[in-house]
């Protein structure tokens, strides 16, 4: 039974998926699913490895088909949504880092969607990643192939991709993975910021910890929606439980939310 | 300078290298994302289904290039049911198919004893073997290369480098995919009389490897592999009269020779 720490239905909602059912081949991955993300909202989707959280993710995105259900962005059916609209980050370990491009020609991926179909960037493109760039600390490495950069400023060049069209809703996959944990709070900053200025993000993350402290929206997910509400109320053992299969501890310090699993490894 | 000039004295000659002008710099310019998207081994598999088709147009008295593209055609036709249907991979198939449609060439041309010297023309080149009708042709398979893929640069450079995200920022996938499969295999039929059907998938990776050798930018890449293709194609050429080789195999040889080159001069950096 999903547990909602929020009275109200969102009267506007970024997104609406209604009674999902996806999978691959012959395995259902998610059943019945429906899940109301507000706009405005910055929301952060945790859960277990294969807990159906990328698929969840892709769904939304139109790259993985549905059995059935219905899929609504800003309401309006997904696929008459214009692409610019949504921003999408992937996971950093799906790249391929060998591949011939330079932070700029990655940036310069995401205006695809103006139509313009010169293969060389114009003036008024090359200011806007220029300043996009300046805005996410990457200005200094624009020439640099895409592997001749740090974790951080990988992460911000597919941001700045991402944010480009100046999208209203914006969906990352795993953005604090790989990634020290100064450069997990930056990023986790600058998606507050974003969302100050009014977009609406949706994320996935392993990082409990890093969820407990930035963001305003947890979704326990586990193959279905757990629970949704603010880190403080959804981060219980039961839930949590619920969510990961195992004893987890939740310790309250000055303030802050620590999340641990109960068994650590002996190394004695 | 008498040695480079005295062979375009020759009509032969003269289309020949034009042919092979224009094969390298399309080779080239495809061969860069037939690289970037692991597909080398399609360019090799549709030269050899090709000329399956090329013999049995032959035998009927058609036209060499359109039996050559029915049947890579088909084979890509055959190809995409065998992996949508069953649980086999893209390399297996191609394998089965294209070598069973060669073979079917093969077969057919022991019966055909007339037809054997054009064969052996199709498997490496024969600089003889380029008339004024396959030059047209190639000219406008080069053509419309270039133009597809002025037009497609980005959408096709951005479905390559993440097929997902740019289906997602508005690239028709699909489309670019049956864009760029179309443009392969008319640029690996337009290559058959000049290099050859066994050696063609060569001129499609060697000058796209080089040029990742020495640059890490997608744009400098492509310039870089279609003047190489272009450059390793015409150098083939004069050495396959000089030395009265089939042009398929000097192309080939020096295009890898440029390759070594370039991993003497920089190392691959290994990211």
């Amino acid at each position: 039974m999903q547990k909602t720490f929020h009275s109200d239905v969102p009267s506007n909602p970024a997104i609406s998926l209604t009674d999902i059912t996806a999978g691959y081949e012959r395995c259902i991955v998610l059943s019945d699913l429906s899940l109301t993300i507000a706009t405005g909202q910055l929301a952060g989707i945790v859960g277990p490895t294969a807990s159906g959280k990328s698929t969840l993710l892709r769904i939304i995105l139109g790259i993985h088909p549905v059995n059935s259900g219905q899929i609504r962005l800003f309401n309006k059916p997904a696929n008459k949504i214009h692409p610019g609209t949504v921003g999408y980050v992937p996971q950093l370990s799906s790249v391929d880092w060998n591949f011939p491009v330079t932070v700029e020609e990655v940036i310069a991926m995401g205006l695809n969607t103006h139509g313009r179909v010169m293969p060389w960037l114009n003036k008024q493109e090359r200011a806007t990643i220029q300043s996009l760039a300046s805005r996410l600390g990457v200005e200094n490495c624009l020439k640099n192939h895409i592997s001749d950069t740090s974790g951080g400023q990988r992460q911000r060049t597919f941001l700045a991709r991402a944010l480009i069209n100046n999208p209203q809703l914006l969906i990352l996959d795993e953005p604090t993975s790989g990634v020290d944990i100064k450069t997990q709070h930056e990023i986790l900053h600058l998606l507050n910021d974003l969302n100050r200025e009014g977009m609406t993000i949706l994320l996935t993350t392993h990082d409990l910890n890093a969820v407990a402290s930035h963001l305003p929206w947890v979704i326990c997910f586990n193959r279905s929606v757990i629970a949704q509400g603010r880190p403080a109320d959804i981060f219980t053992n039961d839930i949590l439980t619920q969510t990961y299969g195992g004893d987890i501890v939740i310790v309250k310090h000055q303030g802050h939310l620590l999340i641990a699993n109960s068994t650590p490894l002996d190394f004695g | 300078m008498e040695f480079l000039l005295e062979p375009l004295e020759y009509e032969f000659f003269r289309n020949a290298l034009m042919a092979a002008f224009v094969t390298g710099v399309s080779n080239g310019l495809i061969g860069v994302y037939v690289v970037l998207r692991g597909m080398s081994y399609v360019g090799h598999g549709l030269a050899h289904a090709a000329i399956g088709g090329a013999v049995m147009a032959a035998a009927l008295n058609l036209n060499f290039y359109l039996g050559a593209c029915a049947m890579g055609v088909l084979a890509a036709l055959i190809i995409d049911i065998i992996t949508k249907n069953n649980k086999i991979k893209l390399d297996a198939a191609i394998g089965i198919v294209t070598t069973a449609m060669f073979a079917l060439g093969v077969a057919m041309v022991s019966t055909l004893k007339n037809f054997r010297q054009n064969f052996e023309a199709a498997l490496f080149g024969n600089i003889l073997g380029i008339t004024g009708s396959d030059l047209l042709l190639i000219g406008m398979v080069g053509l419309v290369t270039l133009v597809v893929m002025f037009f497609s640069y980005r959408s096709l450079l951005f479905s390559t480098f993440d097929p997902e995200a740019a289906q997602i920022f508005g690239v028709k996938r699909k489309s670019v995919q049956l864009l760029f499969s179309l443009l392969l295999t008319f640029s690996v039929i337009a290559s058959l009389n000049v290099i050859g059907v066994t050696l063609v998938a060569a001129t499609l990776i060697a000058p796209a490897m080089t040029a990742r050798m020495l640059t890490d930018s997608f744009g400098r890449m492509l310039l870089y592999s279609g003047i190489l293709g272009a450059t390793s194609n015409v150098i083939g050429m004069y050495l396959s009269y000089m030395l009265n080789v089939a042009s398929g195999t000097t192309i080939v040889l020096f295009s890898a020779l440029v390759f070594v080159l370039s991993l003497m001069i920089k190392p691959f950096r290994g990211h």
